[in-house]
């Protein structure tokens, strides 16, 4: 039994059609074995930290030469910075500045997992729910917390419609109670269900590839595919950060 | 019939299988890997942070506030050339117009110069013209004065002569008295 069955899998991958479009999300230890304790140097570890090699490569080295006419890698490093603090500033006024830092940091991070994730072979970090929630957390806390230091019970304000009927006010504070609990689950889901079905869906048509007759219809989509990962991979990032500033807005002003 | 139910078990064994490896078959939905990216990632976050906020958001914030200080400074010196060269020209206009009214001065007063000697001149001109011909109206009176009386005397002579050549005596007196009657006209 056990050769036989053997035997038909064997068949069945030689086959073909055999598709694990998941098995790339899977975290592994670096180093083999099969203990994963906190603190043990996974792939995610891995792309994390050349995620960090990739925003020292482009904002201090690209930099380092701090030239009034700038050059590609340097111009691009302005871009990005003037990108979110055009966002940070638009959005949230000139307050939101001291937390632009923070929200690039965000941006970089997100971006450039976003990017390494579709290199060959690579594993993308930001597709696991573990890191999109621990960041939307992280805005929603702090965010939070900022909101009432900054403005005590007023921040409470940003439920009471008081724009609207004093009769719908009530209902409209529980629907703007219960939305404003959602967006951290909103916020990450859309980040981590973006880049994973985008990665899964390539996987799929990779595991087409392996048809002789379907292989090339298989291979444009891969490529049409990619070109719309990549878009993704910036657009995501780019909602994530937005996401954070216009919540961080709420924090500062938050009367409607 | 049997390699189809066969199938179908080993699909399904194959399911089990990738369930129990990642998962319920998200690798997403693995809750035992989550204290470890967590903690990846927070070291990652707090990297990136202290990188950005230390290091690259302050020299990048100061090569564009430098650049856009060169700018400024650029168009603020653009603009003072700009206005030197419109102070230089004006400068140029005013000494045009000052060198052309300086011209126009010196012509002016050469003219009057001139016209004063002139009228000099044609004032002495006619004073010298105006003594000679007095001097020679003088002359002329003089002549004429000096014929009158030689034509009386060559008169009275004549007369004289005449009335003695008629056999008269000449009486002096009354031949000149008589001269000098019809000489008065």
């Amino acid at each position: 039994m056990a050769t036989e069955a053997q035997g038909a899998e064997h068949a069945a991958e030689s086959g073909g059609l055999v598709f694990h479009p998941m098995d790339q999300f899977i975290v592994k230890p670096l180093f083999g074995g099969d203990t994963l304790a906190w603190y043990t140097p996974t792939n995610a570890a891995l792309w994390m930290g050349l995620s960090i090699v990739a925003i020292i490569v482009l904002l201090v080295m690209g930099s380092s030469r701090r030239a009034v006419v700038p050059s590609r890698m340097q111009s691009v490093a302005e871009l990005a910075y003037g990108f979110v603090h055009k966002m940070v500033v638009d959005i949230c006024g000139k307050e939101g500045v001291k937390y632009f830092p923070y929200v690039m940091t965000l941006f970089m991070f997100i971006v450039s997992a976003n990017f390494l994730g579709l290199l060959p072979l690579s594993f993308s970090t930001t597709s696991h729910f573990a890191v999109t929630v621990v960041l939307a957390l992280l805005v929603f806390l702090s965010v939070t917390v900022l909101g009432f230091v900054k403005n005590g019970a007023a921040f409470l304000g940003l439920f009471w419609v008081s724009s609207a009927p004093l009769a719908l006010r009530p209902i409209l504070a529980i629907i703007e109670l219960i939305s404003y609990f959602v967006r951290p689950v909103s916020h990450s889901i859309r980040l981590a269900g973006n880049l994973m079905a985008g990665h899964a869906v390539i996987k799929v048509f990779a595991g087409f590839a392996a048809l002789t007759v379907v292989s090339p219809v298989s291979v444009l989509a891969i490529t049409a595919m990619y070109g719309l990962e990549v878009l993704v991979a910036f657009i995501q990032a780019y909602v994530f950060t937005i996401l954070t500033c216009v919540y961080l807005k709420d924090a500062l002003h938050p009367s409607h | 019939m049997a390699t189809e139910t066969h199938d179908a078990g080993q699909a399904a064994a194959e399911m089990a299988h990738g369930a129990a490896e990642s998962g319920a078959g998200m690798p997403q939905l693995d809750f035992s890997t989550y204290p470890n990216q967590v903690f990846w990632l927070v070291v990652t976050l707090v990297v990136i942070y202290l990188i950005l906020s230390r290091v690259a958001l302050p020299r990048i914030g100061g090569i564009l506030s430098e650049r856009a200080g060169t700018i400024t400074n650029d168009l603020a010196a653009a603009e003072d050339l700009k206005v030197k060269a419109a102070e230089a020209e004006e400068a140029y206009n005013q000494a045009l117009a000052e060198a052309r009214a300086e011209a126009q001065r010196i012509a002016a007063e050469a003219r009057a110069e001139i016209q004063v000697g002139l009228d000099d001149a044609i004032a002495r001109a006619d004073a010298e013209i105006a003594a000679k011909a007095a001097e020679s109206e003088k002359a002329i009176a003089e002549i004429r004065a000096g014929a009158l009386e030689s034509i009386e005397i060559v008169a009275k002579d004549t007369a004289a002569e005449i009335v003695s050549a008629l056999g008269f005596k000449s009486d002096e007196a009354a031949v000149t008295g008589a001269v000098t009657e019809r000489m008065k006209g």
